[in-house]
């Protein structure tokens, strides 16, 4: 069996690459590339069927489902990759928001990014593992009588460690940095990419500064183009420092220890799930470590109660928060939302994310006891508004306040930002190139424009296709694409989309159930 | 699996068909019920198909009161206990002798292993099994076709 290296690389870090030697004038400005050119500027080709960029759980999930559902070899498909394993990035991000490997992530227990059919869910074996039937009993009470189960993240990277080992990952693994990707004359596309340092393409005898892969299909998904920063904090970091403003995708455990130290506000603004991991955090170490931290949240919109245009379309929400039990309503993965936003187009469908959109968070109860507990003491307290200016002041953050009521200046010894991960996908280098060279253009939302098979429109060189899948595709047919459950349906599209162009096998009933017995028994493929 | 309408009876029809079918064939042998084992089967196939037929106007039902949640799903519990009013239905229809195909009464418990036996196989098998034979079925609301 193949073993994943280097699993022990910190989780999040990217290693660190020389400077990109230039372009010839030639490649950078051409839309499309002739091998000769290619050949003529030095630079090594290697060939692959399928090349996938990005590396992250959108490669891959679509490299997993490739190869179980597709039946491609590890031979034909390459992953692009600046990072050491697939949910690098991922443990990362859910590390620094407040979720340990014994926490449980906002995701259903059939949502398994490491088995194709969601069979067995993580609640079943959760069961086995650990010889109780709680788990189960809580997926047949929820989320009417129960709080939805949501799987230990510790459970979901062990299980998608073993998969990766299963379908040979480390094999298809390139590290590196990609630059660009390019149509190719004739068809297919090249990627360019600049070696990690000390690890040589294919075993490529002199190291080479750049090298290109040539391909037939690319899937491109390099996950959120970046945090978002809203105004007012880049202008406090500007200003003072990067110390007592964070944000929560960012590692922030300075503020914890500090607030065990000595006692202290903090102010946490937004109200997704971040926010309420984050609060759960602050909450546990008054509770469990004794530190008295005030807390004031602060909640742009604040939501007082179910919420919605009519009877059939409303949302629960109280004490500010919207409340659903994941990223997006449960019909957006398989039922009704997902049939009909698949029937809209354009300002139609930009609509249908309308509705459906909003922060939201799930309603668990440990969190609603917890703030009650707060709200009761007076430890935590919310308010409605938004920042106007963030300063310091005699080592406290200052936050003046734009409220229903007027002005309002709140002191706070830090604050925690909670306001997610967007950025524009031109910020991503691969995706701006696509935009300017690649011939794809934006959807109704700002993001990669793709089709019902998640193929990047006007992207098409040839027989070759370009596929993006993830959050890049935000906006399209599909609404849940950057949820684990999301990117198995992207897989599934994309690589159905595959099949029908004659590039894989097609998944039939009789293969599936060899393919899913193959998992049972963790059979390497 | 979140549920369309479409996929919802193809769902009920296919798995009623399949595993109704198979849980049938192989508990009607061992219920307690009297008469040739022919006419047995009889019965027990009317009230299956009963269960499909009838289920269909139920799944309207169903599809009409999952309007007012906003996750426009159908939680497992509901697909287990709406087993009751359906075989309330079922019954009351059966013992007034108005189902096609039945020729003889019914007697309770039979009807009752027979019905909750199918009820409880086909519902575990939606809750899981049937993925994975079917990869794309959770996906599309429930359609098998």
């Amino acid at each position: 069996m193949t073993i994943v290296s280097d699993r022990s690389a910190p989780a999040g870090q990217a290693p660190a690459y020389r400077d990109t030697p230039a372009l010839p004038a030639a490649l950078e400005q051409a839309d499309l590339w002739a091998d000769a050119v290619v050949a003529g500027a030095g630079i090594p080709v290697h060939d692959a069927a399928f090349v996938s960029v990005g590396g992250g759980m959108g490669s891959f999930i679509t490299v997993d489902y490739l190869r179980v559902a597709g039946g491609v070899p590890t031979s034909e498909i390459r992953v692009l990759s600046n990072i050491t394993y697939p949910w690098q990035t991922y443990q990362y991000l859910a590390g620094v928001s407040q979720i340990p490997r014994t926490g449980r992530i906002r995701s259903d227990s059939s949502s398994r990014p490491d088995n194709l059919w969601g069979f067995p869910s993580y609640a079943l074996q959760e069961a086995v593992r650990d010889a109780t039937l709680k788990p189960l009993l809580q997926v047949f009470l929820e989320p009417v009588f129960a709080d939805y189960y949501t799987p230990r993240l510790g459970m979901v990277l062990d299980s998608m460690a073993r998969e990766a080992n299963r379908i040979r990952y480390d094999d298809m693994l390139v590290r590196c940095e990609v630059l660009l990707t390019r149509r190719r004359v004739g068809g297919g596309y090249y990627a360019l990419l600049a070696p990690a340092p000390g690890v040589p393409v294919n075993s490529d005898a002199v190291p080479a500064p750049l090298v290109a892969f040539r391909c037939r299909d690319i899937h491109i998904a390099p996950g959120y183009a970046g945090l978002k920063f809203l105004p007012d904090l880049q202008d406090f970091r500007q200003r003072y420092n990067f110390h007592h403003v964070v944000n929560a995708y960012e590692d922030h455990e300075h503020v914890y220890e500090a607030l065990r130290l000595r006692p202290g506000t903090v102010l946490v603004r937004g109200a997704g799930v971040v926010a309420s991991q984050v609060l759960e955090r602050l909450i546990r170490d008054r509770l469990d470590g004794g530190s008295p931290t005030r807390i004031v949240h602060l909640f742009r919109t604040f939501v007082d109660g179910s919420h919605g245009p009519h009877a059939w379309s409303r949302r629960r929400g109280r004490h500010g928060f919207a409340y659903q039990g994941f990223n997006y309503p449960k019909s957006v993965w398989g039922g009704q939302l997902k049939s009909r936003v698949r029937r809209l187009e354009n300002a139609d469908r930009a609509r249908a994310y309308e509705e459906i959109g909003g922060t939201t968070t799930p309603w668990r109860r440990g969190w609603q006891s917890h703030l009650a507990q707060g709200r009761e003491a007076g430890w935590y307290r919310t308010q409605s508004g938004t920042i106007e200016e963030l300063r310091m002041e005699d080592s406290a953050v200052v936050a003046r306040l734009q409220v229903p009521e007027g002005e309002l200046e709140v002191r706070a010894d830090y604050m925690i930002d909670c306001t997610g991960l967007e950025g524009d996908v031109a910020e991503h280098r691969v995706l701006r190139d696509l935009l300017e060279h690649g011939g794809a253009r934006r959807n109704p939302l700002g993001r990669m424009d793709v089709d019902r098979s998640f193929q990047l429109r006007g992207a098409a060189s040839g027989d070759g296709r370009a596929y993006v899948t993830g959050a890049a595709s935000y906006g399209g047919y599909f609404p849940g694409v950057d949820t684990f459950l999301g990117l198995q349906i992207s897989a599934q599209e994309v690589v159905d989309d595959m099949a029908r162009r004659g590039r894989c096998r097609h998944l039939g009933p009789l293969r599936s159930t060899a393919e899913w017995l193959k998992w049972v028994s963790g059979r390497t493929i | 699996m979140v549920p369309t309408l479409l996929g919802r009876v193809q769902t009920r029809l296919f798995l009623l068909l399949v595993v109704g079918g198979a849980v049938t064939a192989a508990v009607t042998p061992l219920l307690p019920a009297a008469g040739p084992l022919g006419a047995r089967y009889q019965a027990t196939y009317a009230v299956l198909v009963s269960v499909a037929v009838l289920g269909v106007g139920w799944e309207l039902l169903y599809q009409l009161l999952m309007q007012w949640r906003w996750e426009k799903d159908w939680p497992t519990l509901f697909g287990l206990l709406t087993l009751v009013p359906e075989g309330l239905l079922v019954w009351a229809v059966a013992v007034r002798r108005v189902l096609p195909g039945l020729v003889g009464p019914v007697p309770t418990a039979a009807f009752a292993v027979h019905f909750v036996s199918v009820w409880l196989v086909v519902w575990l098998a939606a809750n899981g099994p049937m993925r994975v034979p079917f990869v794309r079925w959770r996906f599309r609301g429930g359609r098998v076709l």
